[in-house]
């Protein structure tokens, strides 16, 4: 491979990389921080991906959209409506245990796969939303490279964010609900609001990371979700780099990408009539990863480290 | 009227094969306290292990039913050995995080083994009988088998609940862990036929599956949210309450076709199930919240 190629096919990488990053802090503030387990993170993905697609491309007789509007109203509008579907998630399930918001959540993210599949006059059904343009198409800043600028500077931007949430005393209650949810009740905090917050929270970035992909792949159907496997690889990337820690968070990011995005350029070299093949041996060797991980190293690469509680006398 | 006793017939097949996944989900919940992701794909897993069965010995569809519950009991037991034994120690939360995991390989798996197409346990289509005592509603043989196969499947794990000593103890288990192990119950035991059990239903629900329609990599994943629903419904670490659940989400969910598109069949439980969270999250009979 030539030098450009190599550069143009890092410049792809380090992109995903941090949409995924996105998605994967996202993930943090609602498992990392608050331990509630959400496996719908491919519906809050697609809400966010599928609002911003449908403000911003050129009118289309096919499906409701065409509005046209600017890339920064499309991600407003995708952390907009990724909120509001978290705050119907989060209403429904902030008082019961964690294993019901699981089971919501996998059946929101399947709702929405429904709804994007056989609801054609908003989303073009199977046949999907194309042209979905960069920012400054048309102009001399158009190119892939700038792209990965303004994705870096989002991840930049949610890392600031959550990291300053982390530290905060709204984040030690968060943090302590996780650890013992009757000590935090009996300390008078309101159980139900913080989960709600930060569930919705942890939607919003997640509704970002979700404008963010539709703008850097410019085509959007039901199918290239890889619903599942979306959710699925952003778990094991909050987990493998460590999950509670938000610079952990962004390096399994990159991490799991590069073991995901390796396996395709091994499973490539197969003959074509084993491509499913493939693929599905991708999955399985993402999954045993994860177990492997679970059982031996829990805390993932870069453990939590909370901040120190009392300041130190000197 | 024939229709809506014609869906009644749908929905309570629907609702044996939820029934046979929904126990399982159960009962796992009561004595590990985790919700597993992996059941659907257990389905699955039976399903095909069933088909690769009856294909080796050329035998006929139903042969593949004990094939899938011998099998999926014996793989059960093995991932639970492998796997989550090894993290049961920790938060309930780590094996639903791993259940998850494993509900991918097993699928990915199935791909890999058995390939992605749609596949059928018997070529050909199957008469129905004609009652005309009924109005003249068709009832194949195939989806009176599930249902009496079903039926006596929940007569077993009842007789086994209440008049076995392990029934006793698992539903000691369920209802009181910590006296339960001082009062010396063998919990590994109990956990051991509780994957048998779980693993055996679950490859049940799969060959039922694959009989009623077809056999697919994805065919329990996505009968998964269904059998949740069923399992909360009934309130959940309660199987007989899955056997309620089941039959109320199957008949509902054939119902709703008189109504809306049926590509929204899955929502029909899904929204049933949010209904129950938000009103009696305990589900009807008082489970586990």
């Amino acid at each position: 491979m030539e030098l450009s190629g190599i550069a143009s096919y890092l410049i792809s990488f380090l992109t995903f990389a941090g949409v995924y990053a996105v998605l994967a802090l996202g993930l943090n503030m609602q498992w990392g921080f608050t331990g509630q387990f959400n496996i719908g993170i491919a519906g809050f993905f697609a809400v966010g991906a599928y609002t911003s697609a449908i403000l911003t491309t050129p009118s289309s007789p096919a499906y409701l959209g065409g509005f046209g509007m600017p890339f920064l109203v499309g991600l407003a509008g995708a952390v907009i409506a990724s909120t509001l579907l978290g705050v119907i998630v989060g209403l429904i399930t902030a008082r019961l245990r964690t294993d019901y918001l699981a089971i919501a959540s996998i059946g929101i993210a399947e709702m929405v796969r429904l709804f994007v599949k056989n609801e054609d006059w908003l989303t073009n059904g199977v046949r999907g939303i194309a042209g979905i343009e960069r920012p400054f198409a048309d102009t001399l800043l158009d190119s892939p490279l700038t792209y990965l600028v303004i994705v870096a500077l989002f991840v930049a931007g949610v890392y600031f964010l959550v990291e300053r949430a982390y530290a905060s005393p709204w984040g030690r209650v968060l943090r302590a609900i996780r650890e013992n949810e009757p000590a935090t009740a009996a300390a008078g905090k309101s159980i139900a609001g913080f989960r709600l917050q930060a569930f919705v929270l942890g939607s919003a970035i997640m509704g970002l990371g979700g404008g963010l992909y539709a703008h850097f792949f410019g085509f959007l159907s039901p199918e290239a979700f890889m619903p599942l496997y979306g959710t699925f690889l952003v778990w094991v990337m909050l987990i493998a780099g460590g999950s509670g820690n938000n610079r952990g968070a962004i390096l399994g990011a990159v991490l799991v990408w590069g073991v995901w995005s390796g396996t395709e350029l091994l499973t490539g070299m197969l003959p074509s009539e084993h491509a499913t093949q493939g693929a599905a041996l991708r999955v399985l060797l993402i999954g045993v990863l994860l177990q492997v991980i679970l059982v031996t190293r829990p805390e993932g690469v870069l453990p939590e480290k909370p901040p120190r509680l009392i300041a130190r006398k000197r | 009227m024939t229709d809506i006793l014609q869906l009644l017939i749908y929905g309570l097949v629907l609702g044996s094969v939820l029934t046979m996944g929904a126990i399982g989900v159960s009962m796992i919940f009561g004595i590990l306290r985790f919700a597993h992701f992996a059941h659907g794909d257990f389905m699955t897993l039976g399903a095909y292990l069933g088909l690769s069965f009856i294909s080796a010995f050329g035998l006929s569809s139903w042969w593949a039913l004990p094939a899938a519950m011998v099998g999926m009991a014996v793989i059960a037991v093995f991932i639970d050995q492998v796997l989550y034994r090894r993290i049961r120690r920790t938060q309930p939360v780590i094996l639903l995080i791993a259940s998850f995991g494993m509900a991918l390989i097993l699928r990915s798996l199935v791909q890999l083994i058995w390939g992605s197409d749609n596949q059928t346990y018997a070529s050909g289509i199957q008469f129905p009988w004609q009652l005309d005592w009924l109005g003249g509603m068709r009832l194949k043989p195939d989806h009176l088998w599930i249902m009496l196969i079903s039926l006596g499947l929940v007569a077993g794990v009842h007789l086994f609940l209440t008049r076995t000593r392990l029934g006793k103890a698992m539903r000691a288990m369920s209802d009181n862990m910590d006296l339960a192990l001082v009062s010396g119950i063998p919990a590994e035991r109990v956990i051991m036929v509780t994957w048998v059990i779980g693993g055996a239903l679950a490859g049940a629900a799969g060959v039922f599956l694959g009989i009623d329609t077809r056999l697919h990599p994805v065919m329990g994943w996505t009968t998964l949210l269904p059998v949740f629903a069923a399992a909360i419904l009934g309130g959940i670490g309660r199987p007989y309450g899955a056997i309620a659940g089941g039959m109320i989400i199957g008949v509902s969910m054939e119902m709703s076709t008189l109504l809306i598109p049926a590509a929204y069949k899955p929502a029909v439980a899904f929204a049933i199930m949010v209904g129950m969270l938000i009103l009696r999250p305990q589900g009807i009979f008082k489970g586990t919240v």
